[in-house]
């Protein structure tokens, strides 16, 4: 960890420095060949939809006796249309899942559970999901994600400016994208808990992005007037002075998170926990990357289009700083912030 | 939501008065303290999923038949469903509308065991209708039609359902509400024991003015419903029987059908004008009461779906209690391992924020509880787990500014100031950002998801509040001990762990000085 620490302060002044910003045509095509799989992955694959969004049964009985075969054979029994599931979860459940089913069908299916393995009615953890139930929620979850992006991206606006806002939009869209992709292509599946992961991840990608952007900020502030690098350039310091913060701000979430993955999915096995914290373990790693090599990128290139970086950019190249000088550059600009603070006093 | 401002406005402020933020939050956590005392709230009011229960997510059905889904027909409902929850009598049941407008779903939470049954009881529509029986036949499809004499006047159409009906199917006999009044229907008896062919309603539940339940001493001891008509029902009951009484079997019947089922189908007799009658069949006490109930607070305006029905059983509940508190015992010890690991005497900073988060945490809990009857869902527990590490992430992006402020060569008195001046806006916005996600999932979603969002939100301020009135000022504070000033090697601020060059470092020259 001292390593990381002195990788901070090397980092900070700008004595090590990785071009993020210049590469980012690397960090693009890594991200587009991510989106193209995750599209295919949809198109072909689609989600691996919970019984809340299809609409169907769970029944989970509570004895530690029972098998999957004795739980199938009784399901089987009463009849259902359908496929029917039927799964051990940790060691003293079973789960059997069916299509929908009315009260009458579901009272048959308690029956014949409560039959086989002689357990009380209220030992059964019963869930019905009616087919319309999943739109309803998907609509919902949809609503709530335009409300979001629009309230953020006016709030970013507000405080940061237009592009910044800009660019994280893009970069939580990004976020988004790619985890609904990963989640296509293993097939976990989705249930209202990863739902709910996926609308924080939103909420998490963009509080690192902030962080990243305030430094960006405070860093390119005065670019045009100083002549000394260009808008990029100054980014890029940005960016290399926030990794390490970056980094740790997202073990520290990812902490929390991994602990609820490990304790939902190995004492539960299923459920809530698991499904939340998985969306958000996923979803956490993939913001992680996209505030720092997607977001400011994004911006550096929205800002270099402008008339007066495009200007400054030219006056930079003129004072003959060549890449191989922006390390140097970047050092510079540090110190002259530092005496400007200085001098503020 | 009003962000909490900086409650001392300039950094050269702060470090004056670290004290007085401290002040202020030991006032509120005893004032938590002193609320939670005087509400008598013992311990954090716990979801259904965590101590058993059933909750059902009941959504309007647009049909013309059941009338439009209005805002009204919707607030109508819930009163309609409270009130029958209520006198099934199970304590802290709760009926909720969630969403707005016409788009709102109606959540039944009832604890413990008795949750089947009120989840029966609240689906029910209670469309009452007294329709004429045309036909009647045993149970079976196939054979059963052949037995039954199709009544004139019906047409084929109704003849090949009726003949198709398999009434010993349970699908067949779930309820459905449906059942168009002006229309003829074939429909199942609720016991399944027979099948009939009815004409169009002629009396409506609506026209029921009073229902209660009693029990027919001199029989079988049998419960019945007493029903009392107002005037239109006592009229169009009256003109009903007299018009059936005269006729063959199976037409003098007159079939009592509730939500699609014929609940029983007696004989007339003789005319009855007095607006008085009797439901019987087999019902148990509690049936009885519970069709009186659902009679008398009127039928549902609306016709609805079940959204979701879950039914956690206690152990179940213990299970996820359990596991909710091991993960987030675990998440908190790790945390606190690593930022004690990384910043290492700065983590005491960290480890006294989170612990005060916390118990703040915990102390709101209950007086929420108490207050708003906020009950912690497992989804909530998972949300404050999340917290853990929203909050660190604010320290950490405090001490990150610190360090930076060092490695530019500042005093350490100087670079928690300045640091601090710069970190404040970074949190404060990051902060927002997640309250603005916490609000706006509250306000979209449904059930498990609005737990979630709610603890999130409150975390966040949570959050908001320790970083200003404690892990600011406490760093203040410490920042005026030799051990961290003098960049101790265990401070986590020694000009090494921070990264820095000798030569350009004060905090170095001041160390080589300590120890000349």
């Amino acid at each position: 960890m001292a390593k990381l620490s002195g990788l901070g302060g090397r980092l900070y002044s700008g004595e090590t420095s990785f071009n993020i910003v210049e590469n980012r045509k690397r960090w693009y095509s890594f991200s587009a060949v991510f989106i193209i799989a995750s599209i295919f992955a949809l198109g072909f694959q689609g989600l691996h939809l919970g019984i809340e969004f299809k609409g169907g049964a769970s029944f989970t009985v509570n004895k530690a006796s029972a098998t999957i075969q004795e739980a199938r054979e009784a399901v089987e029994a009463v009849g259902l249309p359908g496929e029917i599931i039927v799964q051990k979860i940790g060691d003293s459940k079973v789960r059997v899942q069916t299509g929908a089913v009315d009260a009458a069908q579901s009272r048959a299916v308690e029956t014949a559970l409560t039959q086989k393995f002689n357990v009380t009615e209220e030992s059964i953890d019963t869930q019905l999901v009616g087919p319309s139930w999943g739109k309803e929620i998907t609509k919902k979850a949809v609503y709530g994600l335009i409300a979001f992006l629009l309230v953020i991206m006016l709030f970013l606006a507000m405080v940061f400016e237009p592009k910044m806002a800009a660019a994280a939009i893009l970069a939580v869209v990004h976020d988004v994208f790619i985890t609904v992709g990963i989640y296509a292509l293993i097939g976990f599946d989705v249930t209202p808990a990863t739902i709910i992961g996926f609308l924080t991840i939103l909420g998490y990608s963009l509080y690192d992005t902030v962080v990243v952007f305030d430094k960006v900020r405070e860093n390119t502030k005065s670019v045009v007037a100083n002549s000394k690098v260009t808008y990029s350039q100054a980014a890029n310091l940005a960016v290399n002075q926030t990794i390490v913060r970056s980094l740790n701000t997202s073990i520290i979430a990812l902490i929390p998170v991994g602990s609820i993955l490990f304790v939902g999915a190995g004492l539960l096995g299923a459920g809530t926990l698991k499904d939340l914290s998985l969306a958000l373990f996923i979803g956490l790693a993939v913001g992680t990357y996209s505030s720092l090599f997607i977001a400011p990128p994004f911006l550096a290139q929205l800002r270099e289009r402008e008339p007066a970086m495009q200007a400054l950019a030219k006056r930079v190249a003129a004072r003959g700083n060549t890449s191989e000088a922006n390390t140097g550059a970047a050092t510079k600009i540090s110190r002259r912030t530092q005496a400007k603070r200085k001098g503020r006093k | 939501m009003s962000t909490p401002q900086t409650p001392v406005k300039t950094p050269v402020k702060t470090s004056g008065r670290p004290l007085r933020a401290l002040a202020m939050l030991a006032v509120i956590l005893v004032g938590l303290l002193g609320t939670a005392l005087i509400q008598g709230a013992d311990s954090v009011r716990l979801g259904l999923d965590l101590r058993g229960g059933t909750s059902v997510t009941l959504v309007p059905r647009a049909s013309t038949e059941a009338g439009k889904v209005t805002s009204e027909a919707i607030d109508q409902a819930v009163a309609i469903i409270r009130q029958r929850v209520d006198s099934v009598g199970v304590a802290e049941s709760e009926v909720t509308a969630q969403g707005s407008g016409t788009n709102r779903q109606i959540v039944i939470s009832v604890p413990g065991e008795s949750g089947r049954r009120v989840v029966d009881l609240v689906g029910q529509t209670a469309e009452l209708r007294f329709r004429q029986v045309l036909a009647e036949s045993s149970a079976l499809a196939g054979i059963g039609g052949g037995e039954a004499t199709p009544a004139a006047g019906v047409s084929g159409d109704i003849n090949a359902r009726f003949a198709a009906l398999d009434c010993t199917n349970p699908a067949n006999l779930q309820g459905t509400g449906a059942d168009s009044p002006s229309e003829t229907i074939v429909a199942c008896a609720r016991s399944g024991a027979s099948k009939y062919i009815l004409g169009p309603a002629e009396v409506l539940g609506q026209q029921v003015s009073k229902a209660t339940a009693g029990i027919d001493q001199q029989g079988a001891s049998a419960w019945f419903v007493s029903l009392t008509f107002d005037g239109d029902g006592t009229r169009a009951f009256g003109a009903q029987t007299a018009r059936v009484t005269s006729l063959p079997s199976p037409q003098n019947q007159v079939a009592i059908v509730l939500d699609g089922l014929v609940v029983s189908a007696p004989s007339i007799r003789e005319a009855i004008p007095s607006g008085e009658a009797q439901i019987t069949g087999s019902f148990s006490q509690v049936e009885a009461q519970d069709l009186a109930n659902v009679l008398k607070y009127g039928s549902l305006p609306l016709a609805f779906d079940r959204g979701e029905v879950q039914q956690v059983s206690p152990t179940l509940g213990a299970d996820q209690l359990e596991a909710g508190l091991l993960a987030g015992a675990l998440g908190m010890g790790l945390v606190l391992i690593f930022s004690v690991a990384y910043y290492r005497g700065l983590g005491i900073a960290i480890v006294g924020s989170l612990a005060i988060a916390a118990a703040m945490l915990y102390l709101l809990f209950l007086v929420l509880g108490k207050s708003i009857g906020f009950t912690l869902t497992l989804a909530g527990i998972a949300g404050s787990i999340v917290a853990i590490g929203v909050t660190a992430d604010s320290f950490i992006v405090y001490f990150e500014r610190v360090r930076d402020e060092l490695r530019e060569g500042k005093t350490l008195r100087t670079a928690v100031e300045t640091g601090w001046s710069r970190a404040r806006r970074t949190i404060v916005v990051a902060d927002i950002v997640s309250l603005i996600a916490a609000f706006l999932l509250y306000f979209f979603a449904v059930g498990g998801v609005r737990g979630f969002a709610f603890t999130l939100g409150l975390t966040t301020i949570i959050d908001l509040l320790i970083v200003f009135l404690f892990t600011k000022p406490i760093v203040t504070v410490l920042a005026r001990w030799k051990f961290f000033a003098s960049g101790h090697p265990l401070s986590g601020l020694s000009p090494k762990s921070v990264g820095m060059k000798e030569k350009n470092a004060k905090i170095a020259q001041t160390e080589s000085s300590l120890e000349a």
